[in-house]
């Protein structure tokens, strides 16, 4: 059903502008700036001086929210990795990934990538935006069924919309909603339920157990995308798929390197017998140049690297919890009950004390992520804290004392 | 089920969503009338779906502008 959306006025004789369809968007932004504050989407790192410190325009600013959840960014392996590779195989492939893009390390990092789940296949693609759009638009054909979670990230729902199957959501997280559809859906068609492990605008974890168990008796492949998961939840770090005993009756894992891994790169991870034949159908895997061979070498190192991290995943844990507990103990109002992940999302009243708020933190020295609609469920505006393994106790306390000055001076706790 | 007995149901789903008491008719808008922004569709459709047991995927919402065309599809739908 078409919503409500602002037509511009055409006057004839005169072309149409294209671009005049985002004037609302335009006086969103306008309004907000002429109020005087900093453009939260224009922000500049001018240095960048470890996992969890960088120089932001022109302030030695605490980073909590960059997703670096291990701190892998300035590993000296996964630096040293990068560096050997760049100067034995050059800067770039120029090239896909079916010619003369696959260098000796976008194997290797695909071999890493089996290590790491266990699993039969591994296909890297550029980033993780395109792993879904990939191998969701090519999964899922004409006459198919994708059901999916209305929360779902934006790549999921391009990934929905490039394809020709028919697109079913869901309510958030709803197991019943879930399986009502299921069990709508005409007999024979193919279906392909597509959830997350953990939603990255509240923080919040499916309950994968119950929803692939659904999806088992409806005869649905299910894909799990598990960007945020990856390195910290679960026995072997394998995402919250594992962290719940489902991993096995899962047919796709998506990720991405861009988080954990600390570089840049998307994937998916599969023991379907045929899964290879997808890197010779899948678009936007094929019609794009694959990664440079120092991100791949740097990627290998550090998925290999997180294999073992379980005592930076403890201190990232602890983290969390602090940070949850203290945030709650201070008034404001977070998008879960429990720390169920890195992410911890603060909802604010509106986007105008939203922007407040958020430029409050970064001149008191810390950056998070000011989210609003549409990337946000239900049209709230959030403050997403993203923890990294790498932030010191003293760095959550020193965040909470930041909290609590601005959100004291802003009006809101 | 009528077209007929299929618009009374509707009626009675959209009540709730219907917070400016629009009156309805066959070339009621979702969008320009009824101001529906995409959440508000979302659970009415959902509401909908469970009513008559059927699914209308969204690219079936995307052909559906107004109330009688939302009725036609549903009747089809829980006709099949």
């Amino acid at each position: 059903m078409a919503t409500s959306m602002t037509e511009a006025p055409t006057a004839a004789a005169h072309p149409v502008d294209l671009l005049s369809k985002f004037d609302p968007i335009i006086q969103t932004r306008e309004t907000l700036l002429a109020a005087g504050v900093e453009d939260p989407f224009n922000l500049v790192m001018e240095q960048v001086l470890s996992p969890t410190r960088a120089i932001c325009n022109g302030r030695d600013t605490i980073l909590l929210g960059t997703y670096n959840y291990m701190g892998m960014t300035f590993d000296p392996d996964v630096i040293a990795a990068g560096k050997q590779a760049m100067e034995e195989f050059g800067a770039g492939t120029t090239g896909s990934r079916v010619l003369n893009g696959t260098f000796r390390d976008h194997r290797d990092v695909e071999t890493a990538l089996r290590e790491f789940y266990d699993m039969d296949h591994a296909m890297v693609f550029s980033t993780g935006y395109q792993a879904n759009l990939g191998i969701i638009s090519t999964l899922a054909g004409k006459g198919d069924y994708i059901i999916l979670d209305i929360d779902s990230h934006a790549s999921i729902w391009d990934g929905c919309a490039m394809g020709n199957a028919e697109v079913v959501p869901f309510k958030h997280n709803d197991v019943d909603a879930l399986e009502k559809r299921l069990k709508r859906i005409p007999e024979g068609a193919g279906k392909l339920v597509v959830l997350e492990g953990v939603y990255s605008m509240m923080g919040d974890v499916a309950p994968l157990k119950e929803m692939v168990r659904v999806c088992k008796e409806n005869g649905a492949m299910v894909l799990v995308d598990e960007a945020h998961s990856m390195g910290f939840i679960g026995e072997h770090g394998r995402g919250v798929a594992e962290e719940q005993g489902v991993l096995d009756d899962v047919d796709f894992i998506i990720g991405t390197f861009s988080k954990s891994v600390g570089t840049v790169g998307g994937f998916c991870v599969s023991n379907h017998p045929k899964f290879e034949v997808m890197r010779l159908v899948c678009r936007p895997y094929v019609f794009t140049a694959a990664l440079p061979p120092a991100v791949m070498a740097s990627s290998a190192t550090s998925i290999r690297k997180l294999m073992h991290g379980s005592n930076k995943r403890q201190h990232l844990w602890e983290n969390s919890r602090t940070l949850h507990k203290g945030l709650r103990d201070l008034g404001f109002e977070l998008g879960t009950e429990t720390p169920q992940s890195a992410i911890i999302a603060v909802i604010m009243p509106d986007l105008e004390k939203g922007a407040m708020m958020w430029e409050a933190l970064l001149k008191e020295g810390l950056y998070v992520n000011l989210a609003r609609p549409p990337a946000t469920p239900a049209g709230m505006t959030l403050l997403r804290c993203s923890l990294c393994a790498e932030h010191t106790a003293e760095q959550v306390q020193t965040i909470l004392g930041m909290f609590e000055r601005a959100g004291k001076a802003i009006g809101i706790i | 089920m009528t077209p007929a007995e299929v618009d009374d149901r509707i009626r009675n789903l959209v009540e709730p969503f219907n917070k400016k008491g629009i009156a309805i008719e066959d070339a009621t808008t979702f969008a320009g009338d009824f101001e529906f922004d995409s959440l508000t569709v979302m659970d009415f459709v959902a509401a909908i779906e469970d009513e008559f047991d059927i699914i209308i995927s969204m690219n079936q919402q995307a052909e559906i502008e107004n109330w009688g065309q939302l009725v036609a599809a549903v009747h089809k739908l829980q006709d099949s």
